[in-house]
């Protein structure tokens, strides 16, 4: 099939970047969105114009690297689907698609669809983590776990950190790539001890980094690739508000 | 202060001050229906409440500040969360961002203007002062609320501001409604769904309560 492309084209930062236009010609619907972008690649290097640069490593729906917002959506039109995961059949010959990076405040742009995500690193350095000893490998099952408890952290762990939710979001907030960590750490023994500090921390960060905040619109449970789910936001307030009561200057000072 | 430092803490502000506003919007209407079973009914309310002498003004400085708050918040937080996504998409699909969910500052901020409108007509009876309750006794000696918004309401113009307040008001509280008890963690995957209807639902049914005063008034259901 053919389409009609338009691509986000920016050089750096200080470049103000435009969409362009550009057909790709005999698509396969078995190809996936990349490899499609991968044959218009091939065309532009032929004719000795720069390809267009765009984000992707594992191509198998797990790494999160990949990173396009196709026709207003980010990761496109199907549900619970990463760019790489998603077919050219669900398009359809003579087809506008429309791709731009992620946008947000806290994702600069580094070069046409590929963003800085730095900024979710920084996050998980702040407190997106358990300190613990590390001696010999514990007996299996020295420490019990309730199995409803284990199923909710192990839903928030399938956040991959793609930041679809950031680049769904209209405030460009970052609290249900947060909310999954928090989770995911919060329903666990290990991750227990350290939980006021990690939400409070956590949350400071993200303000600092330039994420807005929830206003409870709910577009990053609809795009995300995972299927993180809001209840997570409502369980990263409770977490917020129980270390707000334990200790009222919950602020790092950082 | 470290309330206010936090982005979720922020929201909390919010939504406490939002809860503090609509339990003040529920009370409002209660009271006020009282319309409907004439000047005996809305009177006597209104003579029980300024007998409350001191306790009024405690109520009425309590919501002065969370409407203080909540404003100051939700300008602040608006005026963030745009920059915090200052560049927009050429093509923009949401998914499940509503309309009232989206102009809730514009929403809010129209609230804010009729705050001021009905309380110098009402409260002040600074605005058509010829039907001021201070003014004009009813035969039991007591201020004639009831004639005072009977006469008001019957101006077409007057009953359009206040229906359109009021749908203003509807507007701001189908999104906030849910957004609060979300934002205060009182949800789970359960929940959610269900409170995003109920808030909705529960909107409606205020924005009907109190549209049903003028419309009853403007259309002489009421008030003959
Ligand atoms: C009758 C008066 C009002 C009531 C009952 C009310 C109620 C609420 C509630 C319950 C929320 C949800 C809070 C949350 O998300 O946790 C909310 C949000 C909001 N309110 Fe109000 N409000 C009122 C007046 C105003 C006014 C005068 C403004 C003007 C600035 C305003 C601006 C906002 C904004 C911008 C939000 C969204 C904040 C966000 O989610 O980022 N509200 N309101
Ligand atoms: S919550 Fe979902 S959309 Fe957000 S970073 Fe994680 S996987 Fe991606
Ligand atoms: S390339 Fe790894 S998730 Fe798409």
């Amino acid at each position: 099939m053919d389409l009609t492309l338009f691509v986000w084209r920016q050089r750096g930062q200080l470049d103000k970047g435009r969409l362009e236009q550009y057909a790709a010609r005999n698509i396969s619907p078995d190809m996936s969105f990349l490899e499609m972008l991968d044959t218009v690649n091939e065309g532009l290097i032929a004719e000795g114009r720069e390809a267009i640069a765009f984000d992707h490593d594992c191509r198998e729906g797990i790494c999160g690297m990949c990173s396009q917002v196709i026709n207003g959506i980010p990761h496109g039109p199907q549900e619970k689907t990463t760019v790489c995961q998603l077919h050219m059949r669900h398009f359809k010959d003579g087809d506008t698609i429309y791709i731009e990076p992620w946008r947000a405040k806290a994702f600069p742009v580094i070069r046409d669809l590929i963003v800085d995500r730095s900024s979710l690193d920084r996050i998980i350095q702040s407190g997106g983590y358990a300190s613990v000893h590390t001696g010999g490998v514990p007996d299996a099952n020295a420490v019990l776990v309730p199995k409803q408890d284990v199923d909710i952290a192990m839903d928030a762990a399938e956040c991959i950190g793609c930041g679809a939710c950031v680049a769904a979001c209209p405030n460009g907030a970052a609290m249900l790539f947060t909310a999954a960590k928090v989770t995911h750490l919060a329903m666990l023994p290990q991750g227990r001890v350290e939980a006021a500090r990690r939400v409070c921390v956590m949350t400071e960060t993200m303000l600092r980094e330039g994420f807005g905040s929830c206003s409870n619109h709910y577009e990053c449970q609809a795009v995300c690739p995972k299927g993180i789910k809001v209840s997570f936001i409502a369980k990263l307030n409770r977490e917020y508000l129980k270390s707000f009561m334990g200790n009222p200057g919950c602020s790092t000072g950082e | 202060m470290t309330l206010i430092k936090n982005m979720v803490g922020r929201k909390i502000v919010m939504s406490i001050t939002g809860l503090a506003l609509v339990s003040f919007v529920c009370i409002h209407l209660l009271g006020n229906i009282s319309l409907f079973s004439g000047p005996d009914g809305i009177n006597a309310y209104a003579k029980m409440l300024h007998s409350l002498g001191p306790f009024l003004w405690v109520v009425r400085l309590i919501m002065a500040a969370a409407l203080g708050l909540h404003m100051v918040f939700g300008i602040l937080l608006t005026l963030e969360n745009r920059t915090s996504r200052a560049q927009k998409y050429a093509v923009n699909k949401h998914l499940s961002a509503t309309v009232a969910g989206k102009n809730m500052i514009w929403t809010g901020l129209l609230i804010a203007l009729y705050l001021g409108y009905h309380l110098l007509h009402f409260t002040g009876q600074m605005i058509m002062p010829e039907f001021s309750s201070s003014r004009n006794l009813d035969a039991l000696g007591r201020p004639d609320v009831f004639s005072m918004v009977v006469h008001s309401f019957q101006h077409t113009v007057v009953s359009v501001v206040y229906v359109t307040a009021m749908a203003a008001v509807g507007l701001h509280l189908s999104h906030g409604l849910q957004s609060m008890v979300q934002t205060l963690g009182l949800n789970n995957e359960r929940t959610l769904p269900v409170m995003v209807k109920v808030g909705a639902a529960a909107a409606l049914v205020l924005f009907l309560g109190y549209a049903a005063i003028p419309a009853g008034i403007v259309s002489r259901l009421v008030g003959r």
